[in-house]
């Protein structure tokens, strides 16, 4: 293909261009043209096709999205907010701390292990970019049935791919979720999410300010993998041929990553940048038109400077690549000598590829021929909003009709089958299968990781301070009621954090739904952010950022509505955490919160193939106080144990607990047909010991929450109303299933 | 006492085992892999991680790194020398350890709380432990599984340089469950699992791993 440059653009204004297989709509093209006042060069094409693309430009999303800064709560507990790579939150003694997490689904599906790799790489680099230090990672992952053929196709190597990265990073893994669902068949999800720490004065943003600043390109040479990644794959539905698309997947290195990560952090230390972004989703066209923006607009790039891994790529294909472990700083002429230096020690490519001009647009030049020259904010920020109409969905009232109609365990031998049933099921089944493939030790910081409600790292050795974060979906719930779903994710996550004493302070979000063109799918999107807002804005947390993955779906089916939403707490000392688990006999077990018939969407409801019935109402004001009973009965040192009730019910939770030290319990319930399989929002067991109850019982009533006395920890089964389940049974059961199905 | 922790590109568990060492009450002293350089160091650990991305083999481009040579010298007189998971690997590519590791058997990284029993307490490394003891420390690889010839593991058991065993089932296929090994002058050992994250109950299984950086301080103050 022969160069187009902007003047060959201006002379033949005629030229036929393929905006449409780039993606662009006929409006989009017409609209560039519009701004550029001639036709777009085809460097220039490629770049408005990337950037305006569903995946870069959140354009069917932007009008719901705003909700989350409009009902914000004010709070100074947020340094950055929406709209950086990654927010960023204050946790004290100097501390702030950022997290964020992203979806890989689409090209995790294709090629499972570098799709899931580099799902991880990208996440990371965001965090890196804020100026942090990684120092977790997390993996919420969704797949279709584990028995089906292709889940055994993807999910190992989804598995390998989570591990191979981040193992490869150093950085603990410690926490997650593996869920399996018919919808998802096709359609894995693959959620990553960081978080890393850094001191507050250490912020970084991504801006190109200083009219003479270099731009600074370092980290791998770029190559022809990901073209178009992120235009063709995420914002592009399946059809049912499948995977044809390859090449289109990132190929990543986790070696070249970590050492740019360490690389980056000297650089840093130093102070040596006025403003830098990570080459991710879009590439060079993501990071020059964005560091653009947040400066003056002025940039002048010379494209043909781009270390290359692949000397034949044209300069659309640079624009366009997502070779990953790339990085774009802004970085003043005096500090040059020594980021030159520090990338030289770790051995790492570093270019100059061009200068902050005072200018109000992005020049890039291809041996000396000016290609692009765009006012960078339109290609960045100002791309298309789409008010797609939406559409309550014709299942709702339906499936809202159903009544939920499943055996009841009420006499022992059926108590005893349906905890065993529970605890081997896929989804509340023991994971070390997959968590085992992770280092979870590294860095030595590791409080808590899998199975524990939340994961949970140290950030200071000396004053013990640390961070708690979990994630939670519940698709079902969702798939019911996106609203009430939404919210009871959110409380869900936020309870995770509090079981062991941690104080929930901030949101983020992956919110991962269908096609928005089918209106359906979109009023499922738009209910599932307003439950959202109203939720964070309820209970007083900021949404500090999150990620939107539309297109998951094959053909008509499109998956459950699944917002992944983490949140973030602080712990001022984690040698104070409560554990999920109790490791003696002798202290007594209570349930916190009231159990009602709410088995709608539960796992017991799925295992006997219904979806239908009514999602349960989140009571937030209830959460909150709950919240407030876990972090007092953590700071009183009341409990020895806390662990969350969710999915599988008490049957699920008393299976963790006595299963995790080997200790049994011995439980007598009221009702057992439904006590022990509801789902109902809002429980926690807690186990105590005898001299601590008036104290458990003082903060319960001061907080309005129920307590119901439940049984006693000991011995070597879980009996429950006389059921006698053995422990080793009762193990065998939670831990052979993932090693039949995959090992 | 100064140990040195060795940082090639790649290297993960660096902080991990400078933070071991001083817990342990020596001075933690870095070195940098490009450094021919040891800083005047008594003891040198290699810690883990994927140095030089595994490239190639483990551990077989970093035995090749400038500071390598002056350990290698260093060790060949005498210095305690520590190499864990990775730097075990390297150890086996630099000749100072017999042997090799390989993939694990069921060919996946593998992370989990292990039990050892310590079979050698006469090395630099190992005088803190009884004979016998069982400890439980992390154990976090891909390629684990210890291997050599028949002559060699005749030699490494008939002479004791078998320095820990796991214990229970063998969670890689290395050969007579071979957790760690040491040289003949027992001053270099090799170890897969990972004393170093077994320092505090805190943040590790157990503080189980201590003990290693405990006896070269003894060692050396004898």
């Amino acid at each position: 293909m022969a160069l187009d440059t902007v003047a060959i653009a201006k002379a033949n204004p005629d030229t036929t261009q393929p905006f449409a297989e780039l993606g662009l709509k006929g409006d989009e093209y017409s609209r560039i043209k519009e701004i550029l006042g001639r036709r777009p060069t085809s460097s220039e094409l490629a770049m408005y096709s990337v950037m305006w693309s569903e995946h870069c430009s959140y354009k069917s999303s932007k009008v719901h999205l705003k909700q989350f800064g409009e009902k914000a709560v004010k709070t100074d507990a947020l340094l950055v907010g929406i709209g950086e790579n990654a927010g960023v939150v204050d946790v004290g003694q100097g501390y702030a701390v950022t997290f964020k997490i992203e979806s890989h689904n689409h090209p995790s599906f294709i090629e499972p292990y570098q799709g899931a790799a580099t799902g991880i790489g990208g996440i990371v680099r965001d965090i890196l970019t804020m100026g942090a230090r990684p120092i977790a990672v997390m993996d919420p992952l969704r797949f279709g049935p584990a028995d089906a053929a292709d889940t055994r196709r993807v999910l190992p190597g989804i598995i390998a791919g989570v591990g191979g990265y981040g193992n490869c990073l150093g950085l603990p893994n410690i926490g997650g979720e593996v869920v399996f669902d018919e919808t998802y068949i096709g359609n894995p999800l693959v959620n990553a999410l960081c978080v890393g720490v850094m001191k507050h004065s250490d912020i970084k943003l991504a801006k190109a300010a200083g009219a003479g600043n270099l731009v600074v390109l370092y980290g791998a040479k770029t190559g022809g993998d990901g073209i178009g990644g992120v235009s063709v794959l995420a914002s592009e539905t399946f059809d049912a041929t499948g995977p044809a698309k390859r090449p289109a997947v990132q190929v990543g290195d986790p070696f070249v990553e970590k050492v740019l990560i360490e690389c980056s952090l000297e650089i840093f230390a130093e102070d040596l940048v006025v403003g830098i972004q990570d080459l991710g989703g879009a590439g060079l066209s993501c990071a020059t038109s964005e560091l653009a923006s947040g400066g003056s607009g002025g940039m002048k790039v010379e494209l043909d400077r781009v270390p290359l891994r692949d000397a034949t790529l044209s300069p659309e294909e640079i624009l366009m690549s997502e070779s990953q472990e790339r990085m774009c700083a802004i970085v003043e002429p005096k500090h040059i000598a020594r980021f030159l230096e520090i990338c030289k020690k770790w051995d790492v490519t570093v270019t100059v590829i061009g200068e902050v001009t005072d200018g109000e647009r992005l020049e890039i030049t291809w041996h000396g021929e000016l290609i692009v020259d765009v006012p960078p904010r339109t290609v960045a920020h100002e791309g298309p909003v789409y008010i797609r109409p939406l559409a309550k969905p014709e299942y709702v009232d339906r499936v809202n009709a159903e009544k939920v109609n499943v055996p009841r365990p009420e006499t022992a031998a059926q108590i005893k089958e349906t905890v065993l049933k529970l605890a081997a099921t896929p989804n509340l089944a023991d994971k070390s299968w997959v968590t085992s493939q992770y280092d979870r030790y590294v860095q030595g910081n590791t409080i808590q990781s899998q199975p524990d409600d939340s994961g949970m790292v140290r950030i200071d050795e000396k004053t013990n301070l640390g961070v708690a974060i979990a994630t939670d979906a519940n698709a079902n719930w969702s798939y019911l009621n996106p609203y009430e779903g939404a919210k009871l994710a959110l409380a869900e996550a936020a309870r995770n954090i509090a079981t062991a004493g941690a104080k929930p302070l901030a949101v983020t979000n992956c919110l991962n739904f269908g096609s928005p063109e089918d209106p359906g799918v979109m009023w499922q999107f738009a209910e599932s952010v307003r439950g959202l807002a109203d939720g964070c804005l309820e209970m007083g947390l900021p949404v500090t950022g999150g990620n939107v993955s539309f297109y998951n779906q094959t053909g008509a089916v499109a998956i459950l509505p699944t917002p992944v939403i983490g949140v973030l707490g602080v712990i001022d000392d984690v040698r104070t955490r409560t554990p999920m688990s109790f490791d003696r006999a002798g202290l007594e077990l209570y349930l916190l919160g009231d159990t009602e018939d709410h088995l709608a969407g539960s796992e017991w409801a799925y295992m006997h193939g219904q979806r239908g019935g009514k999602a349960p109402i989140a009571d937030l004001q209830r959460e909150m106080r709950l919240i407030n009973l876990l972090v007092e009965g953590r700071t009183s040192e009341i409990f020895t144990a806390a662990h969350d009730l969710s999915q599988g019910g008490l049957s699920a939770t008393l299976t963790e607990m006595v299963l995790r030290h080997s200790v049994g319990a011995i439980v007598d319930i009221e009702n057992p047909g439904t006590v022990l399989i509801s789902e109902s929002p809002g429980r926690v067991v807690v186990a105590v010991d005898p001299s601590k109850v008036g104290a458990l019982l003082a903060v319960a009533s001061k907080e309005k929450i129920t307590v119901t006395k439940i049984g006693v920890t000991g011995g070597s089964s879980l009996v429950i109303n006389g059921a006698d389940i053995p422990l080793t049974e009762l193990r065998k059961a939670h831990t052979e299933t993932f090693i039949k199905l995959f090992g | 006492m100064k140990v040195g922790v060795v940082t090639f590109p790649g290297t993960l568990d660096d902080r991990d085992a400078a933070r071991a060492a001083t817990h342990a009450g020596t001075t933690a002293v870095s070195l940098w892999h490009n450094d021919a350089d040891l800083k005047g160091v008594d003891a040198v650990i290699l810690p883990g991680g994927f140095s030089y991305g595994d490239y190639l083999r483990c551990g077989a481009i970093s035995r090749f790194a400038p500071v390598m040579e002056k350990i290698i010298d260093a060790a060949n007189g005498g210095m305690p020398l520590l190499g864990i998971c990775n730097g075990f690997q390297v150890l086996c590519e630099a000749h100072l350890l017999p042997g090799a590791l390989t993939r694990n058997h069921e060919l996946h990284f593998l992370c989990r709380d292990q039990k050892l029993e310590i079979t050698n307490n006469q090395t630099a490394w190992t005088t803190s432990y009884k004979v016998g003891q069982e400890i439980v420390i992390p154990l976090k690889n891909g390629e684990g599984s210890f291997q050599c010839d028949d002559a060699t593991l005749a030699a490494l058991e008939g002479e004791g340089r078998i320095i820990a065993r796991y214990v229970g089932e063998n969670p890689n296929g290395s050969r007579n469950k071979i957790a760690g090994i040491t040289n003949e002058r027992g001053n270099v050992v090799g170890l897969m699992p990972h004393p170093e994250h077994a320092i505090d109950p805190l943040t590790g299984p157990t503080a189980d791993g201590l003990a290693f950086f405990t006896s070269v301080l003894n060692a050396m103050v004898k």
